[in-house]
């Protein structure tokens, strides 16, 4: 089984209008989430989807969906504390369901990114059936720096060495799970990410090539840039 | 629901933009997974069209000839995940004569509007058709450019006299080729003359009577009919050799395309009381048509295998240039791109 994981767990604290969380604002004539589940729930190679949002906005999640893909059986649940929790939280429910077993995937995805594309999904199936784990990167073009103090420089890594990371990031779920349960409370707090984790333990995350326009709509400014690359049929 | 679509907006540039397809009770969404490249692509691609035309018509998704996996059919016609050939004509309207591609009013995929380099392409049911496991994906990548000789040997055997022994097909290349084996495969029974310029492509057309250089035709050999399958600067010359063969009373079907207009010997059009007859394109019939000749002829399968020329998987834009150069350098053949984008 594969699983597509629509990530919403966040309240959106970064975007101008703080009232609604940013997975809700409308692309055309669409909120962002459903443009994305849309893009999971039609995907050939993904069984099922769940979405992870916020425990105050579940109720509106569903209506959303119900509204927008009438007929379409996708659970919404309650996301946790943290990234990983909320990632815990979709492990757990889909454990209980018929079908899930040592080889289930998760393609997990940030519900603010609609504009993944089909090959970026088949990618991330493929890499974690062969390796076990994946990450959706691009190469970064600008210079990183590294700055401990944020006032001077550390360090400057090689640029053709930088990626920048993107999702989906995709895992057998047994295996995310098993070294998450083996964290201390302390290394819980500071891996933030699922990939992290495994890097940490030792597992390799094999890279998947993302997209320049998949981006995370995060700033009213990327909405901008969302609303450019969405064209008129011709 | 949101589908990249892939668009040329200068000759050799491609650049990518995003529809929101519909997602409504009468549209079923389709994930393409093998475009076949056609000369009228080419001649976008390549710049070779007016001016004139490219400033009208780009930016614009290239790509005709297509199949696809439904993803998404609220109509109930298809399961998903159920492969099915892409019909690029779109009527809006019906009409009791005059066949859907010959409709003024109708758009045309790759010419009017958005051709099928697509990430996901929203179409009603009507524009799809159902394809049999019989026929595989490379060859039925294709179906369009068959469908059209399809469609004219449809109205050949409606308009020509009924002697068909001997009937003549002018040109060597895919169309001609393609005309050869459907004509073969529902009319055994009539000699096929071949006439074109290249020794290697001639011999490919095994089943044929005779295959002959255009240069060396015999002056006393007589067709009762003739396709003409030439297009191009070619096409006048052709055309002259079949008024020159061709029996009187003979129908004449001319396919092949023209950026100029031709000059034609109507004084022998007349002394032989010929018929001449344009076709172009096809409609959903045509498709129809040729997806069950498929079912029925393997072998006519089997010859239309000597067409798949290279296969290029593209994953991204770089790839898409990577199939256009393969098909220019290319003499014989389709080049097909293995959609994975």
């Amino acid at each position: 089984m594969v699983y597509g994981v629509i990530l919403a767990g966040g309240v959106g604290s970064r975007m101008g209008n703080a009232e609604k969380p940013k997975q809700f604002l409308l692309l055309g004539d669409k909120p962002l989430i459903i443009h994305t589940i849309e893009k999971f729930s039609v995907h050939p190679e993904i069984d099922r989807v769940v979405v992870l949002s916020p425990a105050q906005w579940v109720t509106y999640t569903q209506g959303l969906i119900e509204k927008h893909l009438p007929g379409e059986e996708i659970p919404v649940l309650a996301g946790g504390d943290t990234r990983n929790e909320t990632l815990m939280n979709a492990i757990r429910y889909i454990e209980t369901q018929p079908g899930s077993d040592e080889n289930t995937i998760i393609v997990t995805h940030d519900a603010v990114r609609p504009f993944v594309t089909s090959r970026i999904i088949s990618e991330n199936i493929e890499a974690a059936k062969k390796y076990g784990a994946t990450d959706t990167v691009i190469g970064a073009t600008d210079t990183i720096v590294v700055s401990k103090n944020h006032k001077t420089i550390d360090e400057i890594p090689e640029r053709p060495t930088m990626y920048q990371g993107q999702t989906p990031q995709s895992f057998r779920m047994q295996r995310v799970k098993e070294l998450y349960e083996g964290l201390t409370d302390e290394e819980k707090e500071i891996l933030t990410d699922a990939c992290k984790i495994m890097v940490m333990k030792g597992d390799p995350v094999y890279l998947v090539q993302g997209e320049v326009f998949n981006i995370k709509i995060t700033y009213p400014y990327d909405l901008k840039v969302a609303e450019a690359l969405l064209t008129e049929e011709r | 629901m949101l589908g990249a679509v892939y668009r040329l907006v200068a000759p050799r540039q491609i650049e990518i933009g995003f529809v929101s397809n519909e997602r409504d009770d009468a549209h079923v969404i389709v994930r393409p997974t093998h475009l076949s490249i056609c000369n009228a692509d080419q001649r976008y691609y390549q710049g070779k069209r007016a001016p004139e035309i490219l400033e009208k018509k780009l930016p614009m998704a290239l790509i005709h000839e297509a199949i696809g996996k439904v993803v998404y059919d609220p109509t109930g016609t298809f399961s998903v995940g159920q492969r099915v050939v892409m019909i690029p004509n779109t009527p809006t309207e019906e009409d009791a004569i005059i066949a859907e591609n010959y409709l003024r009013s109708s758009k045309f995929r790759a010419s009017g509007f958005d051709g099928f380099m697509q990430e996901l392409v929203s179409m009603t049911p009507d524009r799809l058709v159902a394809l049999p496991d019989s026929v595989p994906d490379a060859i039925a990548s294709f179906t369009e450019i068959v469908s059209v000789s399809r469609h004219a040997i449809s109205r050949f055997d409606r308009i020509a006299h009924g002697r068909r022994e001997k009937v003549g097909i002018w040109g060597d290349g895919n169309l001609a080729f393609i005309t050869a084996v459907l004509f073969h495969s529902l009319f055994p029974e009539v000699e096929l003359y071949i006439f074109g310029i290249d020794a290697q492509k001639l011999s490919g057309f095994t089943f044929a009577a005779e295959t002959h250089h255009v240069n060396h035709i015999p002056a006393d050999l007589r067709i009762d009919h003739a396709f003409e399958c030439v297009g191009g600067n070619g096409s006048p010359m052709a055309i002259e050799q079949i008024i020159d063969h061709i029996h009187p009373e003979g129908t004449i079907s001319i396919l092949g395309v023209s950026e100029n207009p031709v000059p034609v010997n109507t004084r022998m059009i007349l002394e032989k009381g010929l018929r001449m007859f344009g076709s172009s394109r096809s409609g959903r019939a045509d498709f129809q048509n040729t997806i069950d000749l498929y079912d029925k002829d393997p072998e006519a399968v089997g010859f239309m295998k000597n067409l798949v020329g290279e296969q290029i998987t593209v994953r991204t834009i770089k790839d898409m240039h990577e199939a256009f150069e393969a098909d220019i350098r290319k003499s014989f053949g389709k080049t097909i791109m293995k959609w994975e984008i």
